[in-house]
């Protein structure tokens, strides 16, 4: 992974002395609570319900396993012992003290890391597939153009204060795990006819309110001009994206109301003027970050060991997980490993300090000192050898790491909602609970197959509900917690938004609505057809007769 | 006179600031000063700034673009930029419009909400001279500009970005 050199270390040290110079101007009065605000959002600090919340920057997912110790400590020792994963590869803590977080920065430097630009307005942390590097239908490994993104995007001094946040993703596989179609800027790795590897660019997807699908600005650009790009099309958006209405402020709408025609003309006029600058990026710097993700010492392994094949057949629960949690890798007798954080009566993506040096341990053991973070609020161990699986499965087992729902419906993703946040309407880790405990059968989840629900408390779409083959939303009606309920989203390559079935319900409704949306799922379907897949042929209508059909 | 202050410490500020409700009578009123008008008024009452016994310089609002000055850019010798609140980051774009498109040579000067906080990005992207908010303490605002040592980017007081240089 990225290693700093003496440049990374001195501009994070800056940062550090910088943001304790700020806080300290902010206890002693010196500084406004509205003039800290956005200093103290830019270094990933919110102000919560019950206390401040800090996130954490994992660029594009990555963590070492030293950095996975770092947390565990920051975790145990400013904090309460448990972290959350976000689904946007980040992590978060959510009780530090105000006075602490220089410590907090500080500890984390040491190891790398910081929590810059991981709030406000301003350039957010690059998410990628959690697979890179390591998946089968990979075009190039996106990890070094997310560095490129992280370094252009990190204290930049033209787009710190942005009309909203912004947030980009790469995609450099066949089948997008980046959701990168709802991000302001998506860009996806492609081959032009020549067959030389480019950018396919899209800008104004994104969710929240008015959650809208991408379009193009690039069909395709060159390497060395990615950042150009960028920079032109973030150029367009910080000078004309509307201020006036924080609702309207993201660049969809930017992009909606200019008409994307016009939008990109303004964009290349940009472009044009900065295409051939000293930031075109140069062979010997891509090269370098590439570097950085060379392939790890692989064995010369051979796929499907007699070893795993025995152990297959003998321990149901091994084989149960191995289907659901074990992808391909592209080396022979490697395979991808994703540890579910999703056990039941667990917030979704809740990990203790405990697992997290656990996670080191097995990291360090069993897959080079690396993991990944998912958008799912899972983690990737993505270089395990398919000898080793077993005994890896047993260890986490030990962990209560097993969970081997991985892509079934109840692998939810959720954001904190109202136990947590101050923008919830609703709750909406209960919800996650008695969806999972409504479905406890692992045989009837591994009968459904893959289907996912994404829940979020209220419309800044955290747990992007949009895209959820389920989506659930806590809306508030009159001072009441209830759920509003849509269905057909997906963030796939084919990504669509999901249509809303009818009227909210009550908290305690949603498990039976659940079912009774799977129910005629499973007599809907045609053979091995997904979820996704049938919604789509038979449309809205089946599911809402059930669910809202009046009890005989 | 409010305080001005460049990278190397306090400068003496020779410019007023003409508020956007000003009317052209003030050049009757107060011949031979050197004013910094609004982009309005500098395109209403053109001739009588030529005619001006003074100085004229013009200022943008954030909503305003570099564009709509005109051809007349390059004569002046200063062009202002206002933060009408430090959070709105569109003259963080303007300044770089007026130095990397147009080449504009003059001085060019953060006005409004102008703090501490925003300095050292504020002189990455070109602004010359920052004229503070009446609260701000110059001594502490001067540590601004050692905020850090150097950056990633492109920026128009280091044009060549870091993967250049490391």
């Amino acid at each position: 992974m990225y290693r700093y050199d003496n440049y990374d270390h001195q501009m994070l040290a800056d940062r550090v002395a910088q943001f304790r110079d700020q806080t300290d101007r902010y206890l002693a009065g010196k500084l406004s609570e509205a003039e800290f605000l956005p200093l103290r959002l830019q270094n990933g600090l919110y102000v919560q319900r019950l206390a401040p919340m800090m996130r954490i920057a994992v660029p594009y997912g990555m963590l070492s396993s030293a950095q996975l110790r770092k947390l565990a400590y920051i975790t145990n020792h400013y904090d309460k012992g448990y972290a959350h994963f976000t689904t946007r590869q980040n992590i978060q803590i959510n009780w530090p003290n105000l006075t602490e977080v220089p410590d907090i920065l500080a500890d984390l430097a040491d190891v790398e890391m910081h929590a810059v630009q991981t709030s406000g307005n301003c350039i957010r942390n690059t998410t990628t597939d959690q697979f890179a590097g390591v998946a089968v239908d990979e075009l190039e490994d996106s990890r070094a153009y997310c560095e490129i993104i992280r370094q252009w995007s990190t204290f930049h001094p033209e787009f710190a204060y942005l009309p909203r946040k912004f947030k980009i993703a790469v995609c450099g596989t066949e089948i997008d795990q980046a959701a990168t179609q709802v991000h302001d800027i998506g860009i996806y790795l492609i081959k032009d006819a020549n067959g030389e590897v480019g950018f396919r660019i899209l800008a104004g997807g994104g969710l929240g309110r008015t959650p809208v699908i991408g379009q193009e600005i690039f069909d395709f650009v060159e390497k060395k001009h990615l950042l150009t790009a960028l920079e032109a099309i973030l150029r367009v958006y910080n000078r004309e994206g509307r201020r006036d209405n924080k609702y309207k402020a993201r660049i969809k709408i930017l992009v909606k109301e200019t008409g994307v025609e016009d939008f990109r003309k303004k964009v290349f006029k940009e472009w044009e003027l900065i295409k051939d600058s000293a930031l075109t990026l140069t062979i010997d710097e891509i090269t370098r970050c590439q570097k950085f993700f060379d392939d790890p010492d692989y064995q010369k392994l051979k796929n499907s060991p007699p070893q795993l094949l025995e152990n297959l057949q003998k321990d149901l629960l091994f084989a149960a997980w191995h289907t659901q949690n074990v992808k391909p890798h592209k080396k022979p007798g490697y395979a991808i490993v994703t540890v579910c954080f999703k056990e039941t009566g667990v917030a979704p993506g809740d990990v203790t300090d405990r697992q997290l040096e656990q996670i080191a341990d097995l990291a360090d053991q069993y897959s080079f000192g690396e993991v990944r973070i998912s958008h799912h609020q899972n983690i990737v161990m993505a270089d395990v050898r398919q000898d080793q699986l077993y005994e890896l499965w047993r260890q986490l087992k030990n962990g209560a790491m097993s969970s081997h729902n991985l892509g079934l419906l109840t692998d939810v993703i959720c954001c904190p909602g109202g136990d947590f946040c101050a923008l919830a309407n609703a709750k909406s880790i209960p919800i996650a609970e008695s969806i999972q405990r409504k479905f406890s059968d692992l045989e009837e989840l591994t009968n459904i197959g893959e289907m996912n629900i994404n829940i979020s408390g209220c419309m800044n779409a955290c747990g992007h509900h949009h895209v959820g083959n389920i989506g659930i939303l806590g809306v508030d009606k009159k001072g009441e917690e209830y759920y509003q309920v849509s269905l057909g989203g997906s963030s796939k390559n084919n990504a669509s938004l999901g249509k809303i079935i009818g009227p909210s319900f009550a908290q305690e409704e949603i498990p039976g609505v659940v079912e009774k949306i799977v129910e005629v799922y499973k007599a809907k379907r045609q053979k091995d057809e997904k979820f996704i897949d049938t919604f789509n042929r038979i449309g809205l209508e089946p599911f809402k007769e059930t669910v809202y059909a009046k009890a005989d | 006179m409010q305080k001005l202050i460049n990278k190397d410490g306090s400068v003496e500020n020779h410019w007023t600031v003409l508020k956007t409700a000003t009317g052209p009578e003030i050049l009757q009123v107060v011949p031979g000063k050197n004013f910094i008008v609004p982009l309005t008024f500098w395109k209403l009452y053109r001739q009588q700034l030529d005619d001006y016994s003074g100085n004229i310089a013009l200022w943008l609002e954030s909503d305003e673009q570099v564009d709509q000055i005109g051809e007349a850019l390059h004569s002046l010798p200063l062009v202002a930029l206002n933060f009408p609140v430090f959070s709105d980051g569109r003259s963080y774009t303007n300044a770089r419009e007026l130095r990397q498109r147009h080449g504009y040579k003059g001085e060019i000067r953060a006005i409004g909400d102008v703090l501490r906080d925003q300095l050292y990005y504020m002189a990455q992207c070109g602004f010359d001279t920052f004229e503070l908010r009446h609260d701000q303490d110059i001594e502490v605002c001067m540590d601004a500009f050692r905020d850090f040592k150097t950056g990633y980017q492109s920026t128009i007081s280091e044009p060549t970005p870091l993967f250049r240089r490391r």
